[in-house]
């Protein structure tokens, strides 16, 4: 790591810390930026690096939100009834009990969802292709509708988490959150930029390219595919958990297990980036959350209809993404050796 | 609980005979499915919504008085024409690409059509009122609707039709001989741009008898579509590509899980256990491969 990317690490996290302070009324947005930017990076583990195309890390996201949120709670007060009508007014959180809850929720919601992918991943990683990407697009609907269906979660009514206490009058919520998902974001880039410089990142990269080879050059390709989808599993857990208490209300298939907005905002966000890069999940990610919040009002209620458009143009026409766009037109900047002379040829052939 | 099939034999009759009449129109769309999946090699997410939306045509039919069932005729012309529009505009720039950049160009599809039905028809169940009243079995303990036994026959017929024109036709052997071999279709002129046009227009002509069927003896509802995608898909894995009993008979066994599912688990457990359903096809199909796979091609 050169001076140059030092200093750059040091704005970044510099402009992280202040952000919420210099742009206060957006601390919401930013906190939901942070979020979106640790699903986009994970999702690149599997879709980028490794060449598993998943619809399914919707599932650890919503399974650590229902998690965080339910041992929040249950560890003070006794859940169904908390759920079953408005227990939020009845039981109240002291701060104390609030933070304990949300600290001991996080660890299960990222660590439960990370034993739920080993186990899921030894029956479904198996699959090829197309195989795998339904199979996980089903996963993750069957979550939202089956846990729309349990009653001591709440069922279709949904699940209010609980309401961030009042300390002696301060309104710290918005900080609060930010620096949580911040903090979460920060954990996640330092991980993967760590696995990215490992043999890790290389042989997932190899299974991305020839399975088959890579299992023949005596690679146990099952074992580092399960550990990949473990540490997207990790991270997704915690950002669902996060983002469950930013939200305040946890809904079967509209919040938690939206496949229909989150599922698709990682893997449209990881392509629009450039697939298979460190930087290009998060700027992905940056560019369509502007895009998002700048033009969703503009399209109020015809959203969708744009999200179902801007997915078959970026699919169609930039499926290398930007980070691909770039390295496309400028090679030397990615550390590939261009031969001159070669260029020319290839030009004057075309 | 499973004591209240054996314990009830009619209960367990009037399942199986919904589950059978249900899945044979499933299987009218899987067959949609199999075709454009062989042919093109292309996986349509929005194949539900094409459905949906074929059911939305012989509903607007029934709303300005003409009979639904008309709409099996009409709905498949319109729907032709929809299914190569979208070709034309998407599916012919993803068709010769990697497998998951159709399926996410197709889910864009996907959420374009439910969004924009949303929109144009509203997001209220509705159903198109035949008023073919119904059939009564074994001492009136059997309630069988004549809508549902009227859509089964159509889509039979329907489906055998197809198998014909698939036989007989010029354009049935065109698509016939792409979808064994693209590139030496091509060298033998068969304008392989124009089969895989009308293969997706054909398909999506399916979907819309099906929808019309389906709006006829069901419900319809904009966000429905995505269920019937997962139906189909699943028939076709199960069965396998060109085999056509298969699909129809694993199209028959699907329903009547299903309506076994509803009676046993509830019906707020119906979709989920059919997307629960696929993913253990799937993880049966891994196991069962994995033993084959044991040797290098």
């Amino acid at each position: 790591m050169n001076k140059n990317s030092w200093i750059l690490y040091i704005g970044i996290l510099v402009f992280g810390l202040v952000a919420p302070f210099i742009f206060p009324a957006f601390k919401v947005q930013l906190s939901i930026l942070c979020v979106l930017i640790v699903l986009a990076t994970t999702w690149n583990i599997q879709g980028g690096e490794m060449g598993y195309n998943t619809f399914g890390n919707i599932l650890f996201y919503g399974l650590g939100m229902y998690l965080c949120a339910s041992v929040q709670v249950g560890m003070f007060f006794p859940l169904a009834e908390w759920t079953e009508s408005g227990g939020e007014k009845t039981f109240v959180h002291t701060p104390s009990q609030f933070f304990q809850g949300m600290a001991v929720g996080l660890v299960v919601a990222a660590v439960v969802p990370t034993i739920v992918a080993g186990l899921i991943g030894y029956a479904i990683l198996g699959l090829r292709g197309h195989y795998f990407a339904i199979c996980t697009l089903g996963l993750g609907v069957a979550a939202g509708e089956i846990s729309g269906g349990i009653e001591i979660i709440g069922a279709g009514q949904g699940f209010t988490t609980p309401p961030f206490p009042n300390i002696g009058g301060l309104e710290a919520r918005g900080e609060f959150f930010y620096f949580l998902s911040f903090g979460a974001l920060v954990l996640t880039f330092i991980a993967v930029r760590a696995i990215y410089t490992t043999r890790f990142r290389l042989i997932l990269n190899a299974i991305r390219d020839n399975e088959d080879k890579a299992e023949a050059m005596g690679i146990e390709t099952m074992k580092y595919k399960i550990t990949g989808w473990m540490i997207s599993a990790f991270f997704c857990g915690l950002a669902g958990g996060i983002m469950g208490g930013l939200v305040g209300y946890i809904d079967s298939t509209d919040v938690a297990f939206d496949g229909r907005e989150m599922g698709v905002f990682m893997v449209l966000m990881a392509i629009l980036g450039g697939k298979g890069t460190l930087w290009g999940p998060i700027i992905g990610a940056t560019l369509f959350h502007f895009f998002k919040e700048g033009f969703w009002t503009f399209f109020l209620g015809w959203q969708y209809v744009a999200l179902g458009v801007l997915i078959v143009v970026i699919v169609i026409y930039f499926p290398e993404g930007l980070m691909g766009w770039l390295r496309e037109k400028y090679p030397e900047r990615f550390g590939e050796v261009v031969d001159e002379a070669d260029r020319k040829a290839q030009v004057e052939l075309k | 609980m499973d004591f209240l099939v054996f314990q009830y034999p009619m209960i367990t009759i009037q399942a199986c005979l919904d589950g059978l009449l249900l899945g044979i129109l499933f299987a009218l769309i899987a067959y949609g499915m199999a075709l454009q999946w062989g042919v093109m090699n292309i996986i349509n997410i929005a194949q539900g919504d094409l459905v949906i939306l074929g059911g939305y045509i012989a509903y607007f039919m029934y709303l300005y008085g003409i009979h639904p069932a008309w709409g099996v005729i009409v709905s498949p012309i319109i729907m032709y024409f929809v299914g190569i529009a979208i070709y034309k505009l998407v599916i012919n720039k993803v068709v010769d690409r990697d497998l998951f950049i159709s399926i996410l160009a197709t889910f864009g599809i996907s959420i374009l059509f439910m969004q924009l039905m949303n929109f144009a028809f509203g997001a209220d169940v509705v159903l198109a009122n035949s008023g073919y009243g119904t059939t009564m079995l074994f001492d009136n303990n059997v309630v069988l609707p004549n809508s549902k036994i009227f859509s089964a026959f159509i889509s039979i017929v329907f489906a055998i039709c197809l198998v014909i024109y698939m036989k007989r036709s010029k354009l049935g052997r065109a698509i016939r001989a792409t979808a064994q071999n693209a590139r030496a279709a091509k060298i033998l002129g068969v304008d392989t741009e124009k089969v895989y046009a009308a293969t997706f227009g054909i398909n999506a002509a399916l979907c819309g008898v099906a929808g019309a069927l389906i709006s006829i003896t069901f419900t319809i509802h904009p966000y429905m579509g995505l269920p019937y995608t997962i139906r189909s898909f699943m028939i076709v894995i199960v069965a396998g590509l060109g085999n056509l009993p298969g699909v129809a008979m694993s199209g028959m066994g699907l329903g009547i899980f299903e309506e076994f599912a509803d009676y046993i688990l509830g019906t707020e457990f119906r979709i989920g256990s059919v997307f629960l359903l696929l993913v253990l096809i799937l993880v049966y199909r891994r196991f069962k491969l994995s033993r084959k796979r044991e040797y290098l091609k």
